[in-house]
This record gives C-alpha cells, sequence and structure tokens, in this order.
C-alpha cells in the first residue's frame, strides 16, 4: 500500500517536471529563431538566478509574492474555482496595504506591521468575495468576473497614484508607508535587501496545507470542489464554501501585495503587480495544488524571472518567460500528452531490453 | 445636471453610435468565434490571445507586404493555428479547457512582445504601419443622421455584421449546423448516428479562431494601424460575455456586443465631454465603465440564459 | 444448438466467439448469438451480465477484441455506428440518445439529412418522417422540441430514428424500463407490427413476464457467459430465472406483518418547482409511520426527484408543510434535517451519493464530518475516522475492505453499500430510499432489501421510491401513486394489482378505476 502511494505521488511530481523540460527545448527553438544561442541563453539566465548571493537574494525576494499567488490560485482550483483574478486581489491588497501604512506613523512596529498586512489581506479578500458571491449567487463564471475585476482595479489603482494619492513626478506613484510599517531587512546584499517576508510566505504554505488537509473546513472546501451536488447532499453549503475560498484564496494573493508594498516598494506603483497575479496560475498548475509543490514551482517561475534580466543583456526579451509559461500550462491542461510520451518511452525501452 | 445634458447630448450625436459600432466590431467577430466553438462543446477562453496574436501578425505582414489585406488573411492562419492547439489540447487529449485557453493567452502575450524588438527594434508598441482604409457608401453617406453614422466605416465592420447574419444561418439552416448544435448538446447521441464528434468540434473551434483573429487584425489594422502590447485589453472575455449573454446565438451576441460597443462609446464620449471637462487623472475611472457593464451584465442574465448541455465537457469515447 | 457456419445464411444476426475485455473484467466471454430473420429474439440477463456490451459491439459503439459478425449471412466488420447503420442495424438505447434541444424530425434525420446542396431541406425532411411515423402507427409531435416531449413518445422517435435509417435489425435495450405496464403494452403492439412487416427484433430485458409476452426465442446470459438458449413456447420463468442466476431465485423477500407506530413525516400540501421552473410537485400530502415502508411508485420524470430533494433540504418547496415528529422543518438545510435524524440513500449514488475522489474514509463521515468524534474544534481526528471508517466497512461487507481506497474505484454495488452504510450508521428515524437497487445484480439487490426490512424492524419511518413496480409490491406496507406531480391514490399491496397501479401511474385517479371510469 505505501509503495502505491509513493507511486502516485512520483507520477504527480514527473508530469509537471517533464512539461518543464519540453517548454525549455521548445522555448530554446524560438530563441534559434531570432537568432540567438540557447544555451547561452539559458547559461545566462542560470548565472542571473543564482549566480551570486546577490542574486540568489534577489531570486528569493521574486519568489515571495509567487507563492502567495501560487497558493491563492491553488487553493481556489481545490475548491473547483478558477480564480484568474489574483492580479487585482494583489494590486487592491498592495493599495490598501499603502494606505493603512501611510497613516500608521504613530504606531510601534507591532502594531503598524500586523495592521498593514492584515489591511491588505482583507481588501484581496474582500476583492475576490465579490467574484465568489457572484458565483454563488447568481452562477456568474468566475473566470469572466474576476477578469474584469483585475481591470477595475487595474484603472482604480492608476486613478488612485494619479489622482488622490499622487505624489512627486514622473511614474504615477503613493507617497512611502511609515518606516514603522516596513518589514525589518535580515539580509542585504548591496542593494538588494532580504525581509522576513519569505517566511511568512512559507508559513501560509503550512497554514494552507493544514487547513486543506486536517480540517473539517479543508474537507467541506475539497468536497465542494471536487463534487457540489454530494457535498449538498451532506449538508455543505456551495454558496458559502464558495465565498470563503475565494476569500481565503484573494487574502493570499492580497497579503502578497502588502508584502510587495512593506519589503521591497514601500510605496504603491501603477506596475506593482505585473503579472505576478497571473504567474500564479502557472505556479499553482506545476504545483499541482499542492502548497508544498507551489513553493517550489514559485521558486521557479522566481529563478526563470531573475534570470530573464540577465538574459535580456544578451539580447533576449524577457518575455520568453511567459511563452515558457505558456507551453508549460498548456502542457499540464493536456498532460495526457506528457503521461503518453512517457509510457511510450517506458514501453520502447522494455521492448530494446527485450 | 450637467451630466443629464451631456449624456443626452452623447445620445443625439450621430458620432456616438458611430463609435458604438465600431467599438463593437472587435466582440461581434469574437463572439461569433465563441458561438461557433462553445455550440460545439469546447469552452474557448483563448480568444483573448487568438485576437492578441492577430492583431500583431496582421501587422506584422502589413509592414513586411505593404498591404493590410495580406495581414489580415495571415491573422486569419495564425488563428487558425492558435485555434488548431486549443482544439488538439482539447478535443484529442481531453485537456482542461479553461486551463488550454489560459495557457494560449499567456503564449500570444508572451510571443508578440517577444517579437516587437526583432521585428520593430523597440518594445511596447509599433509606429504607424498602415490601416485598411475606410469605405464611402454614395448614397447613404447623404442621408442625414444615418449617413453619418454608416455612411464611411471601415470594410471590417461590414464584414462582421455580415457574419452574424452568415453565422446564424449556418448553424440554423444547414446540416452541418445542425450536427454542430447536437454534438453541443449530446455527443454521445451524434456519435451512435455515425456522426464524428471530434471532426465536428475540430472545425468549430478552427472556426472560433478565424472569427477572433479577424476581431484582432481590426483592433490592428483596422482602427489604429499599429500594434500595441496588451492592446486587446479584456476584449476577448467581454466577448465571451456578450456570446452568453446573446444565448450563444449570433444574433443575441450580435445585440449583446453592440451594448459593450455603446459602454466603450459612451465611455470614449464622457471623457472627451467639453461640457464635464474630466481631468487627465479622473479618466481612469471612466476606463471602468465596459468592465462593470460586464459584470453586471454577467451576473444578471446568467440564469435565463442556456448554455449547450455539454460545453467544456471532453467527449471521451469507451 | 449451436448453428453450424454452413448455415448462417438463415439468420438475421449471427455473432460468433464474441470476447470483450476491459480493465479488471472480462465483459463478454466468447459468446455465440443467432437471431432468425422476422423473430423477436430476447437477450436475458441480470445487470453486469453483459447484455449491453454485446449490442453496443453489434451496434460498432465498441470493438470486440475477438469473434466474428455475419449479417444476413455476410461477414461484416463493423467498426463504428456508421457501419451498422449501412448493414441494416437500429439501436434503441436504454439512456434515450436525443438532442433535448432540437425537435423530433431534427432528431430522426440527424445525421442522414436530406439537403439541397449544404442546406438542409426540412419540407422534405418532416414528409419522410410524417409518412414513416403514420406507417408503422408511431404517432409523434414532430415539431415538439425533445426536451417538452413525455418518455413514450420519445421511445417512438427513438424507434423511428432507426427505420428513417432504413433498418432491418432494431435492437431495443431494455425498452420498458421507463413505461408504464399500459404504455408497454402500445411498444409490444408495435414489435408485432414491426415484425409482421418483416424486421428482426431484438429485445433486451431482465423483465421475465415480457419475455414470455413478446418474444419467440431467447438468449440467456450471465457473467459474460451465454448460459441458455431457448424457445420461448418452450419454457418458463422459472426456468429462465435459474439460467439467468445459476440457483434457484427468492423472487420476493420474507416480510414479517407488523403494525405502524407513531407518525414521524408528514407533509401537507406541498409545492415544488423543477429546475426549469414549472410546478413538478403539484400540492402533496402524505405521512410516514415509525415502523411502516411507504412505497412511491411512479414513471421517472413524474415529480419523484423533485419530491425527495425537497424533503431533504436540496431544493426549495415553494408552498406547503413538511413536519419531523410534529416539529415544522419545511425548507431547512440538509445538515439539520440530518441532525435531526432524516437519512437519504440517493438516486444518483455517483453524483450525489459519494465524493468519487474522496476515499471511503471520507464518504463514510459525510454529513457528520464536522461532528465529535470525527471532529474537533475544527480538527479533523484522521486515526478515529480510520479505524470507524474499517469497522464499517467490515459490518457492511464492503469489498475490497480497505476505506483507503478512492470510492471511484469501487464497484456499483459496492458504492451503494459505502452509502448505505454511512446512512444506516447514523441511527436514523426517517430513511428515504430513492431507486436504492437501480442498476445493480441480483445479489446485491437482495443485500439492501435485507437492510430496508431491518430499518423497518427497527422502528424506522422508510419511504421508498422505485420505478420497479416488482420491488414496490415486494417491500411496502403501503403504496402511493405520483403522476405529473400529483397523487393518483393510495393503495394497500395486497389489496391491489399491478394493473391498478399501472392505471394510476398513466394518469387516471383510484377513485375513477374502482368506480369503472377510465
Amino acid at each position: 500500500m505505501k509503495k502505491r502511494i509513493m507511486k502516485i505521488n512520483l507520477s504527480a511530481f514527473i508530469v509537471p517536471v517533464m512539461s518543464v523540460i519540453i517548454a525549455l527545448l521548445i522555448a530554446s527553438v524560438v530563441i534559434l529563431l531570432i537568432g540567438k544561442n540557447p544555451l547561452i541563453a539559458y547559461y545566462e539566465m542560470l548565472k542571473g538566478a543564482f549566480g551570486s548571493s546577490q542574486d540568489f537574494i534577489n531570486t528569493i525576494v521574486k519568489t515571495t509574492p509567487l507563492i502567495l499567488t501560487g497558493l491563492a490560485v491553488g487553493f481556489g482550483f481545490r475548491a473547483g474555482v478558477f480564480n484568474i483574478g489574483a492580479e487585482g486581489q494583489m494590486s487592491m491588497g498592495a493599495l490598501f496595504a499603502t494606505i493603512a501604512g501611510m497613516n500608521l506613523g504613530g504606531f510601534p512596529p507591532y502594531i503598524a506591521i500586523p495592521i498593514t498586512i492584515l489591511s491588505g489581506m482583507l481588501m484581496g479578500a474582500l476583492w475576490a468575495s465579490i467574484a465568489g458571491f457572484l458565483k454563488a449567487r447568481t452562477g456568474a463564471h468566475e473566470v469572466i468576473t474576476t477578469i474584469m475585476l483585475n481591470w477595475i482595479s487595474y484603472y482604480l489603482g492608476n486613478y488612485m497614484v494619479a489622482g488622490p494619492l499622487s505624489v512627486g513626478s514622473g511614474t504615477p506613484k503613493s507617497p512611502e508607508i511609515a518606516a514603522s510599517a516596513k518589514l525589518p531587512v535580515i539580509i542585504k546584499s548591496q542593494s538588494i535587501e532580504l525581509t522576513p517576508g519569505i517566511f511568512i510566505a512559507i508559513l501560509m504554505a503550512i497554514v494552507i496545507y493544514v487547513l486543506l488537509e486536517k480540517t473539517s473546513t479543508g474537507y467541506e472546501i475539497k468536497a465542494v470542489g471536487f463534487n457540489p451536488y454530494a457535498a449538498e447532499y451532506g449538508g455543505i453549503s456551495i454558496a458559502k464554501n464558495v465565498v470563503l475560498a475565494m476569500a481565503i484564496s484573494g487574502a493570499l494573493a492580497g497579503l502578497a501585495g502588502a508584502l510587495e508594498v512593506m519589503g521591497l516598494h514601500y510605496r504603491y506603483l501603477g506596475t506593482l503587480t505585473s503579472g505576478k497575479g497571473f504567474d500564479g496560475i502557472s505556479i499553482s498548475l506545476i504545483g499541482q495544488n499542492h502548497p508544498i509543490g507551489i513553493i517550489f514551482a514559485a521558486l521557479l517561475i522566481g529563478s526563470l524571472r531573475t534570470g530573464s534580466n540577465a538574459m535580456q543583456f544578451a539580447g533576449i526579451p524577457k518575455h520568453i518567460v511567459m511563452i515558457i509559461q505558456g507551453i508549460v500550462i498548456f502542457l499540464v491542461a493536456a498532460d495526457r500528452i506528457v503521461k503518453t510520451i512517457l509510457t511510450y518511452r517506458k514501453k520502447h525501452k522494455a521492448g530494446v531490453e527485450k | 445636471m450637467t451630466w443629464i445634458i451631456s449624456i443626452l447630448n452623447i445620445f443625439t450625436n450621430p458620432l456616438f453610435y458611430k463609435i458604438t459600432l465600431t467599438a463593437a466590431t472587435p466582440f461581434i467577430f469574437a463572439a461569433l468565434g465563441g458561438v461557433f466553438s462553445e455550440i460545439t462543446g469546447v469552452v474557448n477562453i483563448a480568444l483573448e490571445g487568438i485576437m492578441l496574436l492577430g492583431a500583431f501578425v496582421s501587422i506584422v505582414f502589413t509592414y513586411l507586404t505593404g498591404s493590410p489585406w495580406i495581414g489580415v488573411l495571415m491573422a486569419m492562419i495564425s488563428g487558425l493555428g492558435m485555434a488548431w492547439l486549443h482544439a488538439w489540447a482539447s478535443i484529442k487529449w481531453y485537456g482542461n479547457q479553461i486551463v488550454s485557453g489560459t495557457a494560449l493567452i499567456l503564449l500570444a502575450q508572451g510571443l508578440t512582445g517577444f517579437l516587437m524588438e526583432p521585428i520593430f527594434g523597440k518594445p511596447g508598441q509599433t509606429d504607424f504601419i498602415g490601416r485598411i482604409k475606410d469605405i464611402k457608401i454614395p448614397f447613404v453617406k447623404n442621408i442625414p443622421f444615418v449617413g453619418e453614422i454608416i455612411g464611411e466605416l471601415n470594410p471590417l465592420v461590414f464584414i462582421a455584421i455580415g457574419l452574424v447574419f452568415f453565422s446564424w444561418w449556418f448553424l440554423y439552416k444547414t446540416t452541418m449546423g445542425l450536427r454542430m448544435r447536437a454534438v453541443g448538446e449530446n455527443p454521445e447521441a451524434a456519435d451512435t448516428l455515425g456522426i464524428n464528434v471530434y471532426k465536428i468540434r475540430y472545425f468549430g473551434v478552427l472556426m472560433s479562431g478565424i472569427l477572433a483573429s479577424l476581431g484582432g487584425a481590426f483592433l490592428s489594422v483596422g482602427e489604429l494601424g499599429q500594434f500595441k502590447e496588451l492592446m486587446t485589453g479584456g476584449r476577448g472575455f467581454i466577448a465571451l460575455a456578450a456570446m452568453i449573454l446573446g444565448n450563444w446565438n449570433p444574433i443575441g451576441a450580435f445585440w449583446a456586443c453592440l451594448l459593450f460597443g455603446a459602454a466603450e462609446a459612451m465611455n470614449n464620449q464622457l471623457q472627451s465631454s467639453p461640457i464635464l471637462q474630466i481631468s487627465a487623472s479622473t479618466k481612469p475611472l471612466f476606463n471602468m465603465l465596459p468592465f462593470i457593464v460586464t459584470i453586471i451584465v454577467v451576473s444578471g442574465f446568467i440564469g435565463r440564459t442556456r448554455a449547450p448541455a455539454a460545453d467544456g465537457v471532453p467527449y471521451i469515447k469507451d | 444448438m449451436a448453428a453450424g457456419i454452413e448455415n448462417v445464411k438463415d439468420y438475421a444476426v449471427v455473432m460468433r466467439g464474441i470476447t470483450k475485455r476491459f480493465p479488471n473484467v472480462v465483459a463478454n466471454d466468447h459468446v455465440d448469438l443467432f437471431v432468425k430473420k422476422g423473430e423477436i429474439h430476447a437477450i436475458v440477463g441480470e445487470n453486469g451480465a453483459g447484455k449491453t456490451t454485446l449490442m453496443n459491439q453489434l451496434y460498432g459503439l465498441i470493438n470486440p477484441d475477438e469473434g466474428e459478425i455475419y449479417i444476413n449471412g455476410k461477414k461484416v466488420n463493423i467498426k463504428n455506428p456508421s457501419d451498422a447503420i449501412k448493414n441494416g442495424i437500429g439501436m434503441v438505447h436504454q439512456h434515450f440518445m436525443l438532442v433535448s434541444n432540437l425537435t423530433a424530425v431534427e432528431n430522426i434525420i440527424l445525421g442522414s439529412e436530406p439537403r439541397k446542396g449544404a442546406v438542409l431541406d426540412i419540407k422534405k425532411a418532416k414528409k419522410e418522417v410524417k409518412e414513416l411515423s403514420e406507417r408503422y402507427g408511431l404517432y409523434i409531435d414532430i415539431e415538439a422540441k425533445i426536451e417538452d416531449t413525455p418518455v413514450g413518445m420519445q421511445q417512438r422517435i427513438e424507434i423511428l430514428k432507426t427505420l428513417y435509417r432504413g433498418a432491418e435489425i432494431l435492437i431495443l435495450d431494455e425498452p420498458t424500463a421507463v413505461l408504464t405496464p399500459q404504455e408497454t403494452e402500445e411498444l409490444f403492439e408495435i414489435m408485432r407490427k414491426l415484425k409482421e412487416s418483416g424486421k428482426t427484433i431484438i429485445f433486451i430485458s431482465h423483465k421475465l413476464n415480457e419475455v414470455m409476452e413478446i418474444t419467440d426465442t431467447i438468449t440467456v446470459m450471465r457473467l459474460g457467459k451465454v448460459t441458455g438458449n431457448l424457445k420461448t413456447s418452450q419454457t418458463n420463468p422459472k426456468e429462465i430465472a435459474k439460467f439467468m442466476v445459476g440457483r434457484d431465485v427468492l423472487l420476493r423477500v420474507e416480510k414479517k406483518p407488523k403494525k405502524p407506530k407513531h407518525e414521524v413525516l408528514r407533509v401537507e400540501n406541498l409545492w415544488v418547482k423543477d429546475n426549469r421552473g414549472l410546478d413538478a410537485v403539484k400540492g402533496i400530502s402524505f405521512n410516514v409511520r415509525a415502523g411502516e415502508i411507504l412505497g412511491i411508485a411512479g414513471v421517472a420524470g413524474n415529480g419523484q426527484t423533485e419530491l425527495i430533494e425537497a424533503l431533504t433540504g436540496l431544493r426549495k418547496a415553494e408552498n406547503g408543510k413538511v413536519f419531523l415528529l410534529n416539529d415544522e422543518v419545511t425548507n431547512k438545510d440538509a445538515r439539520i434535517l440530518r441532525e435531526k435524524g432524516l437519512v437519504h440513500i440517493p438516486e444518483d449514488r455517483q453524483k450525489h451519493g459519494l465524493v468519487l475522489q474522496f476515499p471511503g474514509y471520507y464518504n463514510v463521515i459525510l454529513g457528520r464530518h464536522y461532528k465529535t468524534p470525527f471532529c474537533i474544534d475544527g480538527f479533523l481526528d484522521m486515526r478515529y475516522i480510520i479505524d470507524y471508517s474499517k469497522k464499517l466497512f467490515e459490518d457492511f461487507d464492503v469489498r475490497p475492505k480497505d476505506p483507503k481506497i478512492l470510492a471511484a474505484n469501487l464497484s456499483g454495488g459496492n458504492q451503494q453499500k459505502v452509502i448505505l452504510a454511512r446512512e444506516m450508521s447514523s441511527s436514523p428515524i426517517v430513511s428515504i430510499f430513492a431507486q436504492p437497487t437501480r442498476g445493480l445484480d441480483i445479489g446485491a439487490i437482495e443485500y439492501i432489501h435485507k437492510n430496508i426490512l431491518k430499518l423497518r424492524d427497527e422502528d424506522v419511518a422508510i419511504i421508498l421510491v422505485s420505478m420497479e413496480l416488482e420491488e414496490i409490491f415486494s417491500l411496502s406496507d403501503r403504496i402511493i401513486v405520483m403522476y405529473e406531480g400529483e397523487i393518483m391514490g393510495e393503495v394497500m399491496p395486497e389489496e391491489t394489482s399491478y394493473e391498478e397501479v399501472g392505471l394510476m401511474m398513466a394518469g387516471s385517479k383510484l377513485e375513477m378505476i374502482r368506480s369503472g371510469i377510465k
């Protein structure tokens, strides 16, 4: 029996890893097409992500919000909702964390920091709950509503930094948050600072794991995700759990936004999220919606992101990361393609051995 | 009070209706694409990505050949390619259709961004490359009011409207249309009558790719004459909402597209209203309008329309 | 009996040595079938005997691993339904294969449409279908959408579909399962007419009295093999049953007489709407007492599903009241009803009864997962849950006995046992069984019937909804019959007959039947 469980986990692990490898191969063809050497490109990428302690810290910093948006999307998947709105929830979280953080100057850090974090989470949760509520109440598909909410939050953010919160000139931006609301720096390597944000993100992964696997709330959310009819029959409210799952999902994305403000930018910017919410989709799919898998998937995408900056110096647009992600998600969607390749190889091998 | 006056002014101005038609055109192409795909039972949220790639490809080939029509043709081929990928994943491999669609959107965003520098030498947006000229209709142009709306428009606008009626005829009057509707509703029943479910679904999805890419091409070579990164700006999703609101029927979707087009036109006209004098910093608030309308419409009407029964469900023969 | 290869010409259908393997099971094991031209041939067997699998191969829906098929003496290779249609074979499936948002005529012509170029020639189609329907007395409303068409008519549309394609050999898979006794008689009339015009009919059934009435020859199957080839005129139901089950069967369960006690559930003037917003239950009133089985008979789709959903908190009642031990519980949600002791064995066990992706141990706590001892302060006690589920699997003989296996990987009978174990172990006072034995083999049916009677002995009030009249008659203490959302009458099983209940199922009120007006 134990052996069987191990086997299942192994195949859950192999498909995403294979998908990433295949995606890197296809992307190298794309790189060849613009006349560059993919080997050099990937070498630059690897060096850019892990080449020095500074690069390594930078990768960790980039990974932090990705763990949270990955958890946000993955948690939604477990409840049977496809939250494409992590981008907007993260933005709203960042916006409200900024507003809170700006006004907490008179309080010591041990009050200012938790309040700032909570405002971000709360706003993310509220923003996502709109889609959850509409789905539960009217049946409006969350894919459409969360996309629309993304655009609304995008313009709302633009409005805030161009109007009410506008400060200085140049890039529209908000004022800085109070010093007491900033996360302390634990390691500094030249201009790159590492804050405890990464530990908060990992802690959240563990919390989500416990919530899903060890509590009756997790049981209900999974039951609704797998089979809403049976859940309802078992006295589990679909509406309540859909809204709850969206709220938790949004809170995680909101936390990602808050930590970006408190540990990196110290203010709200229109470009703050820049696709990190969408990255959550690929991360949760690569991580197979498992909190621990998501940590590793986030590290992968985080290092691709830092590495891609280095690649740009080698003349390769950083959009290559999106292409790679697109291919990975495609292969995860149609995971039978990868499984077929794997079993074909196995069969082939067996044939040769005979 | 100034608000009411300026809104009334907008409604009495033929320009508002002309912008509505133009703004609705990309929605119409994409929503018709959505109908063709979903009526056979395949959900296609990749419309957004197909449009974006279509917008890009048409500009690239206009740039290379000087002819925007060749651009449009190549855009259709690119749409066919994207749709084929989606069909392959969701029909042949029983993939999750929403996840596959998401992948293709990312792929289109990545590819178009990636190729900007190698082709045009700079990221972000291209210069003005060229566009399809508007056509004037001789007599109609002189009719007051109406002439100002439809007297001079981009030919793609007329093609879009023509396609609405063609699609309706095709889906409801031809044998292929009957088979497509049957496959989207009950693929097993169609299968027992010797209808090849997979082929019909491939056809529906491929058609959706061609149609949606036309919507993208309209945005670039039809309207602006240039390509901007992420220029579709969620229109593929609004088109999906229009398809739902239109009850998966080409004519219904057409009316819904006009509604969303009107929301965009209203936003456009309010922002440039000489009475209201909207400041640059509050303009983003107005840009939310089409998205808010979409949410309200999707939430308000969803229970009253009916999706094809097998929509989004892979057909697995045992 | 086996016919030699030299005389395959005498037969419309010959299937020889057909073998079909599925993962874990051999569905057909070297099956031979011989059907003469112009006869009505029955294939009988229990659920899971392999009848439908065999016919699906004849119709090309699945392909055999081994074996040969001859049609009218000619060896054929049927790879898909198109090949079957070309060979003059038509099949009416147990679950109708109709497209519900298309009209009757569109369904009939689908795939073989008359056309002018690419355009559908709907005028010609209507004319052809009308002619065909008149020729065989298969009356239908050709313009109506399937979703607005009654079940009996849907079946006639299905038969027309095969005739439209020129079928000479008709396969009818359990065609009477959805019909009232009277509609069944009408179907038999049509079958006789088709036989007269030279058509060959293969009739799949497990209802032996019907087989005796309508067929000429019989092939009996059990566990994927042919166990008997019989002439109908030379056999009897007892003999067929023996071939079917491989032993003498108890056709009826032993039921001790028992006096019901106090009233437990009372329903007053209940109105419920269906998914389309139409009235499905129209002012129903009844009660159930402790230690009593109330059978609800009726053809599928006459409001039984909506009634049960309203009683169990899954659907809103528009009007009326429900009382449980004199407490009003109208429109209380499922959790509250469960806490008050109402349990439910649902009609669709895979859709409602189980979370297939959950292991057995999670499924046996569904509905009580939030309560001690399974859950303490919001945290699940996994060790307790696993021990508990092991014991339950043991007590209810679920196989395999490992509760860690996903529910999806259990057989239908064992899935039903998991549901039964869960519901019965929560000490119910009212238990609602909806189609509890549908699709199960005889062994599992016996087991479930015994458990229903055991609950009755424990003074639980029981509602049994079933399409199978035999089940209703053998278990119920009282029977009510539903038709189009209303109760046609209430009868005692010993004071009524299949015919009388059948008439009520077809819409006649009991008073009218008994006073001689139909």
